[in-house]
């Protein structure tokens, strides 16, 4: 007998159920867009230019007294916290008015250098603003940018009602996996942007999946309800989705917690992502598509008459 | 019908093994090494690959191997210590003529490295080194040439006798004449100077407005920016760093990237100098008054007349090609000052040597009295000597050259100064341990996660499973073998990358799997529900996978740096993993079960 994580024929009644998974994508929606208006993105210095040290001291280091050292040395603004062990720190300037990048990293390192000689300077980031500003603007094209490619390919292989409803699934996801870095203030860099471009193509991955078999059970069980048909095709789908929703957050909790710090916000955006994306197309995308009005008729191969499709199989 | 033709069969062998063969000098590791180059580029021979390991042998730093590689010589060791020593004996054994870099190499053996076979080339985050991105200021690349102008037209309406004021203003040039006649004169000797300028009138009806065209400022920005490109990477060379990167970015950025180097500082300070050439007759017995000697790229120091004909900043342009006897030669292009010197000067010395001597200034870091000090240092370097074989002006070709010497100068001419000022406007320094504690976690995380997957597969699907583990470590061999074939940076993020594709790679193989047991389910013979398996999960397989490649499509044309290196080992992985997930699994699955009769799948 096969192993089998979820019973077989699973009849559960998904769509029926879509107004109070509305309800709270709704909410979750709300409370994202709430956080990101009043408290914004912990934007890291790609975005928001600046310099950043990652120091290692030779043991546990003393966050006060190196604050301490830095607003004397005339740099109040520093942002000193630790990184990963309490070995590592990371030092993070905004950008200054007027003076070169070049002067704050050697005046940074010569005062770091005098308080602790055997410090090392593990990383030394300096992002001019002119690059972070044009990094927002790209970063916003690109999700953006995706998003219509997305809509025109889906449109292209089903039907616009679907189209619609898969990119209104992704902006769910988009909108809470950042609601989610705005709420807990996670620090958000150009990886994690990377991340959530990476969460669009999976969740999209997942309910182009489910598509697809609701495109065959509309040719294949006629004379049904959409909304049973919708319901079918994901009962059906369950099986695949959530096994392959846990085989990537197998090897995404592998990076979290082997990958280092570096990569940790990375990971984060990733799992949040799959596991919001997973949810998404799951309700999200189908529900859109079944309020649109989308039916069998949506779907039929127009070059072809119904005899030839009563034929397949 | 679960049965392959022959040829498909040795088409997946023959894809797998020579993914196997691409992926193969990574099993081996890499060891610390030293590069060995000479300044000007030039390839070395085998040689001098005996010559330098001689050198260590006395120093008792033998290396562990040395060979060629591409006109470098390549010194391998088994510990930072012995190659740092041997850097430093090397260096100051070499002098000046040869640029010693700290690389890592392949450990790979002679055969493998005779196939042309090289291991995937790291990123700056698991290497360490120094990440810059500079600007080119545009605005001053225009400026620049606006007053080139300006002074080309001064020099030619002088001649005509016509008393004028002309200066920049803005992003034009202003002429202003006396009265109407003469207004219509200077109109036509500066059509005469460039046939491409749009000449306005400025309104009072005794001054002209001249503006560049669109094309005219588009390609002299290209031309700043190239300028630029070829003058940092002539620079990058001279500091002495393996496999550096100087590439143009966009419309007025240069990315620069020194894996190995340690001091941004000292690098940042080089490739901002600023050098130039000047144009000076030989004096061939060196009594001239002012005359001075000066040392010559190839061949004895020789003396030159005080007086400049021409300098870097009259050179409006320079290209290679070949003059009208045929034999390679070095276009170069003055303006009008340098151009009337220049006629002067040549005419009055036929049939003598002129030369091309260079000018650089390099801020550099030096210790006084136990302090640091930056001190800008002028180096002068006679580049090139040719006889005068008849008058010319403002064009003209310097021949006796090579092709590959003609192509060299022109590039050095247009090299031999910024033609507009860099600002940086990025900087990221990684620090070696730092490097390779990225290389250690990412290999880890790989690791757990293939094995965490495989472990699940093995347990869920039996001996599919077992397939599409099998499938997913060629797709791994895979995935390696096209990043080492193209060369392209693994960083880390490129690792999550690979890490991300391990988990959804077996999702083409859960999609086949779980509709095989469905078909099972619906009463299907195992046959009957393999093939339908295979045939029916293929549309929802293609369609997940291309919409997955649009947004690493789209990570790729958008992103820079990082961002890139993540969408190429996920694109990388995309590819393979519809290889392997779908054809590689069936062909196992055929080849074991295909003929067989069997009573259930095991799935």
């Amino acid at each position: 007998m096969s192993l089998k994580l979820l019973p077989d024929n699973t009849h559960i009644d998904f769509m029926g159920r879509r107004w109070p998974a509305i309800i709270l994508s709704l909410v979750l929606i709300a409370v994202s867009v709430g956080s990101l208006a009043v408290q914004r993105l912990n934007f890291g210095i790609d975005f928001t230019g600046g310099i950043l040290l990652e120091l290692g001291y030779p043991e546990a280091a003393d966050l006060e007294r190196i604050r301490g050292v830095l607003t004397e040395a005339d740099f109040p603004e520093a942002e000193v916290t630790n990184f990963g062990t309490a070995r590592d720190v990371l030092v993070r300037l905004p950008p200054r008015e007027g003076v070169s990048g070049t002067e704050v990293r050697e005046d940074l390192r010569d005062v770091l250098q005098a308080d602790e000689p055997a410090v090392e300077l593990r990383r030394v980031d300096f992002v001019g603003p002119q690059v972070g500003e044009e990094l927002t603007e790209q970063g916003g094209l690109a999700m953006i940018f995706t998003l219509i490619m997305i809509f025109a390919y889906v449109m292209f292989r089903f039907q616009w009602r679907f189209a619609a409803g898969a990119v209104a699934a992704l902006a769910h996801d988009v909108i809470i996996t950042l609601g989610f870095f705005s709420l807990f203030q996670l620090p958000f860099d150009l990886s994690v942007l990377a991340a959530i471009l990476a969460v669009i193509g999976y969740s999209l991955n997942d309910t182009v999946v489910v598509f697809d078999r609701i495109r065959e059970n509309f040719l294949k069980l006629r004379g049904l309800e959409p909304v049973d048909v919708m319901n079918t095709s994901i009962n059906q789908m369950l099986g695949r989705t959530i096994i392959t929703g846990l085989t990537t957050l197998l090897v995404l909790a592998a990076l979290l917690v082997l990958g280092g710090e570096a990569i940790g916000p990375f990971s984060i955006a990733l799992i949040v992502g799959i596991i919001i994306g997973t949810y998404s197309s799951i309700y999200t995308a189908s529900a859109t598509a079944l309020e649109l009005g989308v039916s069998a008729q949506d779907l039929m191969p127009p070059e072809k008459d119904p005899e030839e499709v009563d034929e397949l199989p | 019908m679960n049965r392959y033709p022959a040829w498909m069969y040795a088409l997946v062998i023959g894809i797998v093994a020579l993914g196997a063969v691409l992926a193969l000098p990574n099993a081996f590791g890499t060891v610390p090494a030293l590069q060995v180059a000479r300044t000007d580029a030039e390839p070395l021979d085998a040689s001098m690959v005996e010559r330098f390991r001689d050198l260590l042998v006395e120093e008792e730093l033998t290396p562990d191997a040395a060979y060629l590689d591409d006109g470098r010589v390549v010194m391998r060791f088994d510990r930072v210590e012995r190659q740092l020593q041997a850097s430093d004996a090397l260096r100051e054994a070499v002098g000046d003529d040869y640029a010693v870099a700290l690389t890592l190499a392949s450990r790979s053996p002679a055969w493998v490295r005779d196939l042309g076979l090289e291991p995937m080339s790291l990123g700056l985050d698991l290497r360490g080194g120094v990440y810059f991105l500079y600007e080119v200021d545009m605005e001053a690349a225009i400026r620049k040439r606006l007053e080139m102008y300006v002074e080309d037209f001064e020099t030619r309406l002088t001649e005509a006798g016509i008393s004028r004021r002309v200066r920049v203003e803005d992003d034009r040039v202003r002429v202003q004449v006396r009265d109407a006649e003469d207004l219509a004169e200077a109109r036509r000797i500066i059509r005469n100077a460039d046939q491409d300028l749009n000449i306005a009138d400025g309104g009072d009806g005794k001054s002209l407005l001249v503006t560049m065209t669109e094309q005219q400022i588009r390609e002299r920005q290209n031309f700043a920016i190239e300028q630029n490109t070829t003058t940092l990477r002539n620079r990058v060379n001279a500091l002495g760093v393996a496999e550096p990167l100087v590439q143009r970015q966009g419309v007025d950025r240069i990315v620069v990237q020194l894996p190995g180097i340690q001091d941004p500082a000292r690098a940042d300070a080089i490739l901002g100098a600023t050098a130039t050439l000047e144009f000076r007759l030989v004096d061939e017995d060196c009594s001239g008054l002012g005359t001075q000697r000066y040392p010559f790229r190839d061949g004895p120091d020789t003396c030159l007349k005080r007086e400049v004909i021409a300098s870097g900043d009259q050179i409006v342009d320079a290209s290679s090609g070949f003059s009208q006897d045929g034999g390679p030669a070095v276009f170069i292009r003055l303006d009008a000052a340098g151009g009337d010197r220049m006629l002067k000067t040549t005419r009055a010395n036929i049939d003598k040597p002129m030369a091309v001597l260079f000018i650089e200034s390099t801020r550099d870091v030096v210790e006084r009295n136990g302090d640091i000090e930056y001190v800008t240092q002028r180096s002068e370097e006679i580049i090139n000597v040719a006889t005068i074989r008849g008058v010319f002006r403002n064009e003209f070709q310097i021949s006796g050259l090579n092709p590959a010497e003609a192509r060299d100068l022109a590039l050095l001419l247009r090299a031999g100064s910024l033609a507009a000022p860099i600002f940086k406007v990025e900087e990221r320094t990684i620090g070696p341990s730092l490097g390779q504690e990225n290389i250690d976690r990412g290999f880890m995380a790989v690791t757990i996660g293939f094995l965490a997957v495989v472990l699940f597969m093995a347990v869920y699907y039996r001996s599919f499973g077992l397939i599409a583990n099998l499938a997913l470590f060629t797709n791994l061999v895979l995935i390696v073998a096209l990043l080492s074939l193209f060369q392209a940076s693994l960083t880390l993020p490129g690792i999550a990358g690979i890490v991300l594709t391990v988990g959804m790679a077996v999702d083409a193989n859960v999609l086949i799997f779980e509709r095989i047991r469905e078909e099972v389910a619906n009463g299907n013979s195992p046959q009957a529900a393999i093939h339908a398996g295979y045939e029916k999960a293929f549309s929802s397989i293609a369609d997940a996978q291309i919409t997955t490649l649009i947004a690493a499509i789209v990570l790729f044309t958008f992103g820079t740096g990082p961002i890139k290196g993540f969408a190429i080992t996920l694109t990388f992985g995309i590819i393979t993993s519809m290889f392997t997930a779908i054809i590689g699994t069936r062909a196992v699955v055929n080849a074991v079960y295909g003929s067989r009769r069997i009573q259930t799948v095991p799935v």
